[in-house]
């Protein structure tokens, strides 16, 4: 038997984004087993809810995260209205809707870059943050901010989207769609790229749905589950259907992200389309008693937000579940038996954010 | 197939010339709402304090005895939250980004208002007493 060694990979490496330590047991070049670790940047978000008032908190929430940062202020502020059962107007519902979508695009669209970097696809990966730079244009131009968007609030959103800019933003959908598939051609179709993924960190259905993944991760493993279908925001009123492939693989996975792609254009066209009239907020008094699970699909998964208010301003208690927690442990099934040049994708793969994991 | 449709992109772009701008050589994009950095106007002021209140980054000090604003730009995280919160609109979004720095200081502003005479009650005549 061959001797076993152990390779630290990380905090810092050149395929990660953010500090997450995985040590890895080697036998030869194949990996046998995987102990990760995490805690390196732990910010103690969640305590300050008990420091900043409830509706400021929202700010906070955003922060948790640098890509998802939209998602996260809709979950907290989501979380706050069920508890004071405050009704949130349509229009406001319907515009959460568009930027949350718009927040997934430029997500999936940084993480097809990263994917492509881990690869060696350098062509690739410039491409992705290419089309991506034009979702972030149209953030930008609606609510004031790149990746922080903060438009969100207790009682609807801070910001309208004027009939012409909604109307502008749909003419550009059907070009940017074709520049997505064209992007998603060569993830697809490229033979490399094939061969680089295909049978890469294979994890099974039942595997996959008994470790608690979430999102891409549990639908390229065929789970066709997705939050979106709880219906918050608009989605009950809008036609989608969850993407998902049944092979379970980093190629996969790579098809559901591109997947989605699609159904959130789909969806902008669809709530650009149905956008009711109307007020974008409503005035919010008093302050939350009371405690609520808020669930919420994010690009890399469902995040649960978990708010308890004892009727003062200040929350006695906030906690986050971010889908990247839920998907290490599917992670450490996936990498036993791979190479360890593979390791980078297969982290990769599952799209990891440490920020918002530690918070 | 693949090959193809990136072979073509990446013609494309070494045709177009390079996606980036050389920031801060050139300025960056930005639109009539981008939130770039808060100014204020110490001329209208009126040291109410609530800004420094309602910042969740607790970036803003006023103090109202000695007349100043203070911001620390390390951590104003340019939010908006003190431009919708200020009662008298002195404060503005600006659309640029502050220039890089290496050492962390703090901006002070001196506070000019002066608070208008109060017009006297327009005398009756009739001296009560
Ligand atoms: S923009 Fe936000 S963080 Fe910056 S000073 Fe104003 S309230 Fe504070
Ligand atoms: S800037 Fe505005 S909110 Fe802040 S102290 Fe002055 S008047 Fe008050």
């Amino acid at each position: 038997m061959p001797e076993r060694i152990v390779v630290p990979f990380g905090p810092q490496h050149p395929v990660l984004p953010e500090p997450i330590h995985l040590d890895l047991v080697l036998e030869d070049e194949t990996v046998v087993d995987v102990v990760p670790s995490i805690g390196y940047i732990h910010r103690g978000l969640e305590k300050l809810v008990t420091k900043r008032e409830y509706p400021e908190f929202v700010h906070v929430a955003e922060r948790i995260c640098g890509i998802c940062s939209f998602m996260h202020g809709m979950a907290y502020v989501q979380g706050i209205e069920a508890i004071m059962d405050v009704e949130v107007p349509d229009r406001a519902r319907y515009l959460r809707t568009i930027w949350a979508e718009c927040s997934r695009l430029h997500s999936h669209l940084l993480w097809l870059g990263l994917f492509a970097d881990a690869m060696g696809f350098e062509n690739l990966f410039m491409r992705s943050w290419q089309l991506r730079e034009s979702v972030l244009d149209v953030l930008e131009d609606t609510t004031g901010g790149r990746v922080i968007q903060g438009t969100c609030k207790v009682g609807g959103v801070r910001r309208d989207i004027k009939g012409e800019k909604l109307s502008d933003i749909q003419k550009t959908l059907p070009e940017f769609e074709q520049q997505c598939r064209d992007l998603t051609d060569v993830f697809l179709n490229d033979e490399s790229v094939k061969y680089r993924l295909g049978g890469l960190g294979v994890i099974g259905k039942s595997e996959a749905y008994d470790l608690g993944a979430a999102g891409p991760t549990l639908r390229g493993s065929g789970v066709d589950w997705d939050a979106r279908c709880l219906g918050y925001a608009a989605y009950a009123d809008l036609d989608f259907k969850p993407v998902s492939h049944p092979a379970g693989d980093c190629y996969a996975r790579c098809a559901v992200r591109l997947g989605e792609l699609f159904t959130s254009i789909d969806l902008i066209n669809q709530a650009v389309e149905k956008m009711p009239e109307g007020p974008i907020d409503v005035k919010v008094t008093g302050a939350p008693d009371g405690e609520y699970f808020c669930r919420v699909e994010q690009p890399r998964g469902e995040v649960v937000h978990y708010l308890k208010g004892d009727g003062t301003k200040h929350l006695t208690r906030a906690r986050v579940r971010t889908p990247t927690l839920a998907n290490i442990p599917p992670l450490v099934k996936m990498l036993p038996g791979c190479q360890l040049a593979d390791v980078p994708v297969i982290v990769l793969s599952i799209d990891p954010c440490i920020s918002c994991t530690e918070r | 197939m693949g090959f193809c449709t990136m072979a073509k992109i990446v013609i494309r772009n070494l045709v177009h010339g390079p996606a980036t701008r050389r920031y801060p050589a050139v300025p960056q994009r930005a639109c009539p709402i981008t939130r770039g950095h808060v100014t204020l106007d110490p001329a209208q002021c009126i040291s109410c304090g609530l800004c420094m209140r309602r910042c969740p980054a607790q970036a803003i000090q006023v103090d109202k005895a000695e007349k100043v604003w203070e911001i620390d730009r390390f951590r104003c995280i340019a939010c908006d939250a003190c431009v919708e919160a200020c009662p008298v609109k002195c404060l503005t979004m600006e659309t640029t980004y502050i220039a890089p720095v290496t050492e962390q200081t703090v901006e002070r502003h001196a506070i000019t208002y002066v608070k208008p005479e109060k017009k006297k009650k327009p005398e009756t005549g009739q001296a009560e007493g």
